[in-house]
């Protein structure tokens, strides 16, 4: 035990040194002392949770855990390992249980050691002296055992005096507690007072800040302050500070409301800033329906100032831009500024509800309708003009423009009136290109005129009629498709406005077949009929063949012309509208009435020209007086010329037609003066001295049988009909005036040479020869019945003398 | 036939009523100097003293003496202007107490008032062509109507010459004479070298047009009158009949100064027929 202890001592320092040697040597086996230890005093589990995980203590094959059991272990080793790692391990087992050993007598060793040096110190030595004082272990114990006693004593004191010390730091403590806890609270207090006071102070300098937000022109800012402090301002009203304040506040407020209501006004700025002012004065509490109402005020300016540009533009001085550039400029000027002030004022007061709705609906239907009135100001400007390509884009950017804001303001019903614009501007087209064909009809008839009196100077007969028809044919045909294309410019497809009920039915087939194509057409036979309607007394300057040229013109297009424009019409506007419209078979027949009507006023011009003709030279000659023929009158000859020129003429623009055939029995003409002498060949005399009352008799039973002659009675559309008409006329006239004159001798034989001459020329022209045969009869009938002395002529005489002439 | 008024010759109304009586001539209308005398016409009403002539260009207002063998020219007018203007025809307005007179020459219809022997109206071109034969409505003071070489008889109120009040273009030739008749002013003849007589009822433009439709206002009548007073209202203008006995031109027509329902027409071929106006239309315009 001594040389145990000595032998602890060598190395050890003392009872508080910790063995070292060993444990150097071989950290893992003191660890696995120390485990051991653990286990035993039961702190495993604290101490485990801090090392890293080591073998389960659990395990009964782990040698160094607490559950270790032999004979498993050595069941175990015995089965898993094979000899050769028995025996390591058998040896390594020797080895461990000597080293452990070894280890145990060294720690008895050395507790026992430490024992007998306590004991000596208690003895004696104080607590604190070195233990290097011992020499022999046994009067060290007790002398360490004696130390520790009385060290404990000494240690109690301590204790006591630090237990009273610890009660008075204890007391003092709660004494400073007691004390701090008052002003704990108080301080808590001061913070919240403090919070309270910045608050108020926020409150005390907010005059000043929105006084300076204000100068610097920080109206968001200021808006913002105001808009915090306004509620607490409002609670704490009847505090007389807080009311001093509100007031300072009210009043920067109010200024601050009045500079951004003067930058709202000057409104140099756009609408975006103008908005936001308004945005600014509505969150400071201005009354909404004024500002509604000077928001729109400030629009209306504006727009108005547009408006008054656009006039400006229109004004009669300065050359109106074109249509285009002038709706383009209304377009995004007006309408967008509609739009941007509508846009801003939706988002902006949106609250008023309906009521606000309908103040902007009225504003945009009252600036809207201003605008409209303008705009049909320059539309009505682009009346004369030609270029429908171009009025179409103008509307067509017009209507589309108008179709944002027309959208954003259903119920200023601005999209609706735009459309009625541009229907109307399409009517009033529609108009004015009823109107341009018919001045180009006009037109064409003018140079028609011209053509047909130019020639005349020159002496040259025969101006290419039919020339000129097919000229006033195509002229006129090109108009008209022209007029259609350019019409049809309206109803294209990429044009906006096309698809509306009113482009897509009426305004195919009312407007452009109905009015524009089937009115010109009408227009047009009213325009021919207008020349037979003043006959004589003005109309006398209308040269027949004009009135020739338009009957064959208005025949051709009841054959052709009509239907061919109409279908064209109909596959160009595929017309959709189930409105009755005129059938091509009506127009046709006021286009053939019309030619026929002219027809007949041509021959009843051409008639009256002969007729007065022939009636002057009866009434200017002094038939009693007159001298023997000698010669057939040049009148008569003249007569016969122009016969043949308008013969001539009528054979330009008619067919032959056909002439009645003439049966060589002509018995009901026998007794007839003329028929005779023709009939008994030429050398046969016909008149009798005593024939005069036997011819008056035979005639009048004669014409019991004849047909009444109809003078002035409808033509038909061929040559000879109308020169019968002509003839018919100018013979009756002839008659007639033969039978207020009084003839003498030779008077009588003058009218009978001249009647045989017409007789020998005019026949050849008509369609029934009788008639003009009849009518030559009763025209020498009537000078014998008006001749105090009725002597004819001798047929051959007459004969010679026609003959001669 | 106007070449029929022979010119410097009349005779009184009695002698030409008895025709046992040769007729005698009573006085020269002045000395001839004056051209060919188209045509004659007395006063229609006063004491039948005063007649006029129309000579050329000249119209001649002649006053025959209480004892009717002497006439004195009372005074005179004459149409200058460019050409040979010659009047045609004339007549006498029976209103204004017998101071108007119409005259024709070529196209143109001129009133002369007899008191001043100045031009009162004139209607340049009433006609295309040559006026014919001119007739006052004996019933309305300004009406006058007018047929020409334009086949037409044109109505005009003297007043207003610049349109015709109405127009009529029913026959095929020149019209040679237009009568009104004497008593119903509706009833308007018109004779025609295209042979024809032609019966008009000018409703529209007679003095007594709504007449009968008047007197019904009173509601006195039973209710049967109602039905036909409604088929009556609208008066229409018609041709009543169209008369085609002649056989060659027409050149004078006139009403029977005796029988306002009696008329008569002269042809060319010397054949004068003298019709009634239909029965029916005669109670139609009486009842």
């Amino acid at each position: 035990m001594a040389a145990a202890a000595a032998a602890g001592r060598g190395p050890g320092s003392g009872p508080g040194g910790s063995p070292e040697g060993p444990e150097a040597e071989a950290p893992e086996r003191r660890r696995k002392a120390h485990g051991m230890l653990k286990l035993y005093y039961g702190l495993s589990e604290v101490e485990a949770a801090g090392r890293p995980a080591g073998p389960d203590p659990l395990d009964p094959t782990d040698l160094n855990g607490a559950h270790f059991d032999p004979e498993v272990y050595l069941d175990k080793l015995r089965r898993e390992c094979p000899l050769a790692q028995l025996m390591d391990s058998e040896t390594d087992m020797v080895r461990q249980i000597r080293a452990l050993d070894s280890d145990m007598q060294t720690l008895v060793y050395e507790n026992y050691n430490k024992f007998i040096s306590a004991t000596v110190t208690k003895h004696h030595c104080s607590p604190f002296q070195a233990p290097n004082h011992q020499c022999d272990p046994r009067g060290v114990s007790s002398d360490t055992i004696r130390k520790m006693k009385n060290d404990f004593r000494k240690m109690e004191d301590e204790m006591d005096r630090l237990a009273t010390n610890m009660a008075v730091i204890t007391d003092f403590s709660a004494r400073i507690s007691a004390t701090l806890q008052d002003r704990h609270e108080r301080i808590t207090k001061l913070a919240g007072v403090h919070a309270l006071l910045r608050k108020l102070q926020f409150l005390f300098e907010l005059p000043s800040r929105l006084t300076k937000c204000v100068e610097l022109g920080a109206y968001g800012q200021a808006v913002r302050y105001q808009g915090r402090a306004r509620a607490v301002l409002q609670q704490y009203q009847h505090l007389p500070s807080f009311r001093a304040i509100q007031d300072d506040c009210q009043v920067i407020t109010a200024r601050l409301a009045q500079q951004l209501r003067q930058r709202f006004r000057e409104g140099g700025s756009g609408a975006p800033e103008q908005a936001e002012c308004v945005e600014l004065l509505l969150a400071l509490g201005e009354p909404a329906e004024e500002l509604c109402e000077e928001f729109l005020a400030r629009g209306r300016a504006r727009l108005e100032e547009e408006l008054r540009g656009l006039e400006a533009e229109l004004g009669p001085s300065p050359p109106a831009p074109d249509v285009l550039e002038f709706t383009d400029r209304g377009g995004s000027g007006f309408v967008g500024g509609l739009c941007q002030v509508a846009a801003a004022y939706q988002e902006l007061f949106a609250a008023q509800g309906p009521a606000g709705a309908e103040k902007l609906a009225a504003f945009a239907r009252e600036l809207g309708s201003r605008y409209f009135v303008l705009v049909e100001r320059r539309l009505a400007q682009e009346q004369g003009g030609s270029d429908n390509s171009l009025l179409v884009r103008a509307l067509d950017r017009f209507h589309r423009r108008l179709r944002a804001p027309g959208a954003l303001l259903a119920a200023a019903g601005l999209a609706e009136a735009a459309t009625e614009i541009v229907e109307r501007v399409a009517r009033e087209r529609l108009g004015q290109h009823l109107q341009g064909l018919q001045s180009a009809f006009l037109g064409c008839l003018t140079d028609v005129r011209q053509a047909l009196a130019a020639p005349r100077v020159a002496g040259k007969e025969g101006p290419g009629l039919a020339e000129l028809l097919a000229n006033v044919a195509s002229s006129t045909l090109s108009h008209i498709k022209a007029s259609l294309a350019s019409v049809h410019l309206f109803t294209a497809k990429e044009v906006s406005f096309s698809n509306k009920p009113y482009f897509r039915g009426e305004f195919c087939s009312q407007g452009v077949r109905e009015s524009l194509i089937v009115g010109f057409i009408r227009s047009m036979c009213q325009t021919a009929q207008n020349f037979c309607d003043s006959p004589g007394e003005k109309g006398g300057a209308t040269p027949p063949a004009l009135l020739l040229l338009l009957s064959r013109l208005c025949l051709d297009y009841e054959t052709a012309t009509i239907s061919y424009i109409l279908t064209l019409t109909d596959e160009q506007f595929l017309v959709q509208d189930q409105s009755p419209v005129t059938p091509v078979s009506t127009l046709c027949a006021e286009a053939r009435e019309t030619a026929r009507r002219l027809l007949t006023h041509y021959v009843k011009v051409q008639g009256l020209v002969i007729s007065q003709m022939l009636r002057k030279s009866v009434e200017t000659r002094d038939w009693l007086s007159t001298l023997e023929p000698r010669n057939v009158r040049a009148v008569m000859k003249r007569v016969v010329e122009d016969t043949t020129a308008i013969d001539v003429q009528v054979g330009l623009l008619y067919e032959e037609g056909v002439r009645k055939a003439q049966s060589s029995d002509s018995s009901k003409r026998t007794f007839s003066v003329y028929s005779s002498s023709r009939q008994q060949g030429r050398y046969a005399p016909s008149y009798t001295p005593s024939a005069p009352m036997d011819t008056n008799l035979l005639s009048n039973i004669q014409k019991l049988f004849s047909e009444r002659i109809d003078v002035f009675s409808p033509v038909e559309f061929n040559k000879v009909s109308v020169l019968t008409g002509i003839i018919k006329i100018s013979l009756k006239t002839l008659l007639e005036c033969v039978r207020l004159r009084t003839f003498g001798r030779f008077g009588l034989q003058q009218v009978q040479v001249d009647c045989h001459f017409l007789q020998l020329y005019l026949w050849r022209f008509v369609a029934d020869e009788e008639l003009v045969h009849l009518l030559l009869d009763e025209v020498v009938a009537s000078a014998a019945l008006r001749c105090p002395d009725p002597v004819p002529m001798e047929p051959s005489v007459v004969e010679v003398i026609c003959e001669r002439g | 036939m106007p070449a029929e008024l022979e010119p410097g010759g009349h005779e009184s109304p009695e002698d030409a009523a008895s025709p046992a009586h040769a007729l005698e001539l009573l006085c020269h209308l002045g000395p001839a100097a004056h051209g060919s005398t188209a045509c004659v016409a007395w006063e229609p009403a006063g004491d039948g003293k005063r007649v006029i002539s129309l000579a050329d260009n000249h119209i001649l207002l002649w006053d025959l003496q209480e004892s009717s063998s002497q006439a004195v020219l009372a005074s005179s007018a004459s149409l200058e202007g460019k050409g040979q203007l010659k009047f045609t025809t004339g007549r006498w307005s029976p209103h204004h107490n017998c101071t108007q007179v119409a005259t024709a020459n070529d196209t143109a219809v001129r009133g002369w008032d007899t008191r001043t022997m100045s031009q009162i109206y004139c209607i340049e071109s009433a006609h295309g062509q040559l006026v014919r034969d001119l007739d006052f409505n004996p019933n309305k003071q300004y009406y006058l109507a007018s047929c020409g070489d334009d086949c037409r008889v044109k109505f005009w109120d003297t007043r207003n010459v610049a349109e015709p009040v109405k127009t009529l273009e029913e026959h095929s030739h020149w019209v040679w004479g237009v009568r009104y008749n004497h008593s119903h002013d509706q009833l308007v003849l018109t004779g025609s070298s295209d042979s024809r007589v032609i019966l008009s009822n000018m409703v529209s433009i007679s003095s007594e047009p709504f007449g009968h439709l008047v007197d019904d206002a009173d509601l006195s009548d039973q209710e049967d009158r109602r039905p036909e007073e409604k088929s009556q209202e609208p008066p229409q203008d018609s041709v009543i009949a169209t008369y085609e006995e002649h056989e060659d031109s027409v050149y004078a027509v006139d009403w029977s100064s005796a029988d306002p329902w009696l008329f008569a027409s002269l042809s060319y071929d010397g054949r004068l027929v003298i019709n009634r106006v239909p029965r029916a239309l005669k109670y139609h315009i009486l009842l």
